[in-house]
């Protein structure tokens, strides 16, 4: 059965237009992902406004290709500019620009594009296997279980995500509350406008979206005084053929990558630790781990091959349960509802054409995706020779017309200024933003289960513990909310260093 | 000073904490004849997010007051950016958007860039012209437009 669908998916994914889809996506993904300012995210929502006409299908293709570019830029930049564009790039800065420096750049980028598509290869295979059995009990589930996921994908943000977990929490409730203000469409009341008629609409999450993540953060790499000084590509044909040459050496890494990259990417905000975990298990299972940070290539296929693994993993949850496994995956989830459908394990039952479309997508997207940044690098890395003064203002300008087309509203824009200063001074204190985007996005529904929930129990929270599949899970969120707590004493028991922070989350 | 940032970033969310626990107790946050009432998901929100506040005042207070915020001179390049976006908003409200775009694009190139002037008229007439063909004739996403929109016929 899941082939069949399988191949109904790629007539959908291999029609001309949804081919080119592909292609402008993942072009407009790897120039965002190389751009400063522009992430994954805040590209799928400055896009997203443009997709409300066309066929959900091909929309879905264009932004799940334009996150696949991105996280292909995202190491163009590590490796020739030692400018991690993404969290989870920060571990291929760490060979990968020494690598450049020593000329050996072409290599280094071979290695980490080629890791990158092994790594999404890998989850999309078990993305084709297990999504359908996921959605398939995922069926049975009700609002508490549903609310327990809810939980359970925030707890993971607070315990796993390795900053503050006090700052966590914060980033999370503000993300609720921010999706509470406006008309409450259950009981028809007003909340949290004090009579202001602007507020009565909300906050969109698009707009937070561009405003934290675009604007905010151009703010702050101004404020760092980002320079580029980039090695040269050094990449043509024969480096590439040299270089596919060697990688099946480092099989064992690729394994290893693809696994803890699934396993990690699967839960919110797991890309970045799954890089760096990938990165210390080569390091110590290799025979020169003196080597790493010198300019060792297992040491970008390592992290590559995980932080892609990874971010294909969060679109499993996103699918089959609702649930974004991270920023993009969650804007994309916005995006499903504007299109008019349903997010959640009914899709493969009642869309499957759009279902199994995007699936097949993701094996056409990622292989012309690898095609198109091993042929176009020296064109994709030009782009950050384009001035500063000149590359800024554009950045904002491109912004300000993402956010004024979702609502065609200047309130949205001025909005969109207040989240930027918001997000650079959260950024400078720690304070986490994906986790705010997420409850953004999710918080209606969130909001929805529990009610739903409360109701069959008649206001009883047992009813999140007594349920055998939603107790499970609330269990776990529990066991991940108490983690900052337990971890201290683990670690003084075993005497285990921390591990790095990643400094930056997008 | 970090410390000082942090400690009006928590009692600002502290605030917030407050005012929505106010406005949930105005709605109702208890039980209602349906279920839960308007206001019992942002009545806890809001009591969560004012006992964390309380700890991260708790934290911030404790902490060494030895890094600094933001220094004055890298201070600057943030207000350079901040400054003219927000001009380029404001501008959007009278005489629309691509008129706005170029002229923010125009000044911020030469001013801040200190491009020559060809570069500068080229991309700060070019870009938008180049937004409006996408934007308005493709994709049908109409932009805030003024007086020299009007008076070319849109």
């Amino acid at each position: 059965m899941g082939i069949e669908n399988l191949f109904l998916g790629f007539q959908v994914a291999i029609t001309p237009f949804n081919l080119l889809m592909a292609v402008v996506g993942i072009t407009l993904g790897t120039i965002i992902g190389v751009l400063p300012g522009l992430g994954g995210a805040n590209g799928v929502a400055i896009l997203l406004p443009l997709t409300f006409t066309m066929p959900p299908t091909s929309a879905i293709i264009l932004l799940t290709s334009l996150y696949w570019g991105a996280l292909f830029g995202g190491a163009i930049t590590s490796i020739l500019f030692n400018i991690p564009g993404e969290p989870w790039s920060v571990a291929t800065t760490f060979d990968g620009y020494p690598l450049a420096r020593q000329g050996r750049g072409g290599q280094a980028l071979t290695a980490a594009f080629t890791s990158s598509f092994v790594g999404a290869l890998f989850s999309i295979i078990l993305i084709t296997l297990f999504a359908p059995v996921l959605a398939e009990v995922a069926l049975k589930f009700g609002p508490p279980e549903f609310f327990a996921i809810q939980l359970l994908t925030f707890s993971s943000f607070i315990g796993l995500g390795g900053g503050d977990p006090l700052k966590s929490l914060v980033s999370v409730l503000l993300g609720f509350i921010l999706a509470a203000v406006g008309l409450d469409i259950v009981t028809g009341q007003l909340r949290l406008t004090f009579g202001v008629t602007d507020l009565m609409k909300g906050f969109d999450f698009i707009i937070a979206v561009i405003g934290l993540f675009g604007i905010g953060e151009i703010l702050l790499s101004v404020e760092e005084g980002l320079t580029f000084r980039g090695a040269a590509t050094g990449m043509n044909l024969g480096v590439v053929l040299d270089t596919w040459k060697i990688l099946p050496r480092y099989y064992r890494t690729f394994v290893r990558g693809s696994f803890i990259g699934f396993w990690m990417g699967f839960k919110p905000g797991g890309a970045t630790p799954a890089s760096f975990m990938s990165y210390a298990f080569a390091k110590r299972f290799s025979k020169h781990p003196d080597r790493f940070g010198h300019g060792e290539l297992e040491g970008v296929v390592a992290p590559e091959t995980a932080a892609h693994s990874a971010g294909v993993a969060a679109m499993l949850p996103m699918l089959t349960l609702g649930i974004p496994g991270s920023p993009t995956a969650a804007v994309m989830l916005g995006g499903l509802i504007i299109w008019g459908l349903q997010p959640g394990p009914l899709l493969f039952t009642e869309k499957p054409d759009f279902v199994w479309g995007l699936i097949a997508s993701m094996y056409t997207g990622n292989i012309i995706g690898v095609l198109m940044v091993l042929a176009f690098v020296p064109f994709f890395a030009a782009i950050l020779k384009i001035p500063f003064a000149i590359l800024t203002p554009l950045i904002v300008v491109v912004c300000a017309i993402g956010a004024y087309a979702v609502h065609s509203s200047m309130i949205d824009v001025w909005y969109m200024l207040i989240f930027g200063v918001i997000g650079y001074v959260f950024k400078k204190l720690d304070y986490p933003l994906a986790p705010l985007v997420l409850a953004l996005v999710l918080g209606d529904l969130a909001e929805n289960a529990l009610r739903q929930s409360l109701i069959m129990s008649q206001g009883s929270l047992g009813v999140f513990v007594t349920r055998p599949i939603a107790g499970a899970i609330t269990a776990v969120a529990l066991f991940f909310l108490l983690m900052p707590v337990l971890t201290p004493w683990w670690r003084r028991y075993r005497a285990v260093p921390a591990a790095p922070a990643a400094r930056r989350e997008r | 000073m970090t410390r000082t940032i942090d400690l009006v970033t928590a009692g600002a969310l502290l605030v917030v904490g407050l005012v929505v626990v106010g406005d949930s107790l105005r709605l109702g946050a208890g039980w209602g004849s349906d279920g839960p009432q308007s206001g019992f998901f942002p009545f806890w929100l809001g009591t969560v997010l004012g006992l964390t506040a309380c700890a991260l005042l708790v934290q911030a207070w404790r902490r060494a007051a030895t890094t600094r915020f933001v220094s004055r001179e890298r201070l600057k390049p943030v207000l350079i950016v901040l400054v003219p976006a927000i001009g380029l908003v404001l501008l959007t409200h009278l005489i629309g958007f691509y008129v706005a775009s170029a002229l923010y694009l125009g000044v911020y190139m030469r001013a801040v860039g200190a491009h020559r002037w060809s570069t500068v008229i080229l991309l700060a007439v070019g870009i938008p012209v180049a937004t409006f063909i996408i934007f308005e004739q493709w994709f049908l996403v109409p932009m805030p437009k003024g007086p020299l929109e009007a008076w070319l016929g849109y």
